[in-house]
């Protein structure tokens, strides 16, 4: 049986909210450190998660190693999303920089990170996006950068607006720069959300809420840090990433990884 | 060694192609290659919709088995094989690559393509491996665990000139999706 299109039913933000407070209830005091992938209140889930437990394996060799980026891959100006245009971008210029690191704290050196976001005005520039908000000229919202050998990244950019969306009646997005990012193990691969600090929206979210422990989630948050803010130009936030396990120490089966 | 928390993921959303999609990232090879092949499939959602924005991302041995560890993925040289590649599926839900294939760790290893997908409606990246079909099977330790049922769904359908693979992120169908040893849930 078909579902209905989701634009057919106008939920409420009330009932969705309700329904994120509900699973929160549930979950209460429970692990959760990753969202949940059956998430009724983020709609379009529902036909896209799988139902069967994921089945536990050792990775295996091939899946110990990552794939290697490097200078060819990226130019330097990437990382900088204000260039590259006629003329500077509308909106609050802004650092983003962390570091990325696995589990056990040891950073993750020239890999591979790649964001993208929205305008100053929420708007995405990609046809799909149909919010009625200006484009513009000046800025794509895509960047990637290599990693520094202590794991840094550092991003110039401005400040996403929040935007809305369909999931339900009167829905928005609290503003988010996505981040996909590679660790030194293919299991390591990670793709993201970072947000800002103290935005309205986030327990009205079902895409935030779905990590359902607090703390987890929290994660996710960028800090304000005077320290990165550049005088008369830019604000600064940092955000550092933790990569799950860390490659296995590799002994002499090496082979040729030359 | 204490252990850091790790970051949460979140969905890849549907704005994703101007960033993540880049001229030949899903040509391994150029489709002239000696000894090129094609990988391709659908992927579709729980009620049998092909989904049309879902990222699919390859990594594989090279055809002697081994690791390659080269740059050069996202701007391709035509000469190096970088192991590497993705490919963000078309309005019918279809994804494709050109590549070799990829040859087994060592003699009575099966080989497979390690894969990983993302999607809008997906909260976080899902692991899977595509096994050839023609490999050496039986001693593999992930699908001797399976009913032959879930067993298909990682097996690549043989035909001329590669394989297909197609991706069931639910339904009867549904893939066999993986968690690694040692992960956060």
């Amino acid at each position: 049986m078909k579902a209905a299109p989701e634009s057919a039913r106008a939920v409420s933000q009330r009932e969705i909210t309700v329904q994120i407070a509900r699973i929160a209830a549930d979950h209460h005091g429970k692990e959760g450190t990753q969202p949940r992938l059956n998430y009724p209140p983020y709609r379009s889930s529902q036909l896209r998660h799988p139902r069967s437990p994921f089945v536990c394996v050792d990775p295996d060799e091939l899946e110990c190693w990552a794939p290697c980026f490097g200078r060819r891959d990226v130019d330097p100006l990437d990382a900088d999303l204000t260039a590259g245009h006629p003329g500077q971008p509308i909106g609050e210029r802004i650092i983003v920089t962390g570091r990325l690191r696995d589990a056990t704290g040891r950073p993750v050196a020239g890999q591979l990170v790649e964001i993208w976001q929205a305008n100053a005005a929420g708007r995405y520039n990609h046809q799909q996006d149909q919010h009625p908000a200006p484009i513009d000229p000046n800025f794509t919202g895509v960047g990637r950068c290599l990693t520094e050998p202590d794991g840094t990244y550092r991003f110039l950019t401005i400040k996403p607006g929040p935007y809305p969306w369909r999931n339900h009646q009167n829905a928005w997005r609290p503003a988010h720069i996505h981040f996909s990012v590679f660790g030194t193990a293919f299991t390591q691969r990670l793709v993201t959300q970072m947000y800002f600090p103290g935005d309205p929206l986030f327990g009205l979210d079902p895409i935030y809420q779905s990590i359902v422990d607090p703390i987890a989630r929290q994660r996710l948050i960028a800090t304000y840090d005077h320290d990165l803010t550049e005088p008369e130009y830019a604000t600064g936030y940092r955000w550092d990433i933790v990569l799950a396990g860390s490659r296995p120490t590799w002994t002499e089966t090496n082979g040729d990884h030359a | 060694m204490p252990e850091l928390a790790c970051t949460p993921g979140q969905t890849v959303g549907p704005f994703f192609h101007c960033a993540l999609a880049h001229p030949g990232d899903n040509q391994l090879v150029g489709d002239a290659q000696a000894g090129a092949i094609r990988l391709h499939g659908t992927v579709y959602d729980g009620a049998g919709d092909a989904v049309p924005d879902a990222l699919v991302e390859l990594w594989q041995t090279g055809p002697d088995g081994n690791i390659a560890q080269h740059a050069g993925s996202l701007r391709r040289d035509g000469k190096t094989f970088t192991g590497w590649g993705r490919c963000a599926t078309d309005a019918a839900g279809r994804y494709s690559f050109s590549t070799l294939t990829p040859g087994a760790p060592a003699a009575g290893r099966a080989a497979f393509f390690a894969m990983v997908v993302f999607a809008r409606g997906l909260l976080n990246r899902v692991f899977t491996r595509a096994y050839l079909p023609d490999s050496d099977l039986a001693a593999d330790r992930l699908l001797s665990a399976l009913d032959a049922a879930r067993r298909r769904t990682l097996i690549c359908d043989a035909e001329k000139g590669g394989y297909r693979f197609d991706i069931h992120l639910q339904g009867a169908n549904e893939t066999v999706f993986l968690a690694y040893r040692g992960d956060p849930e």
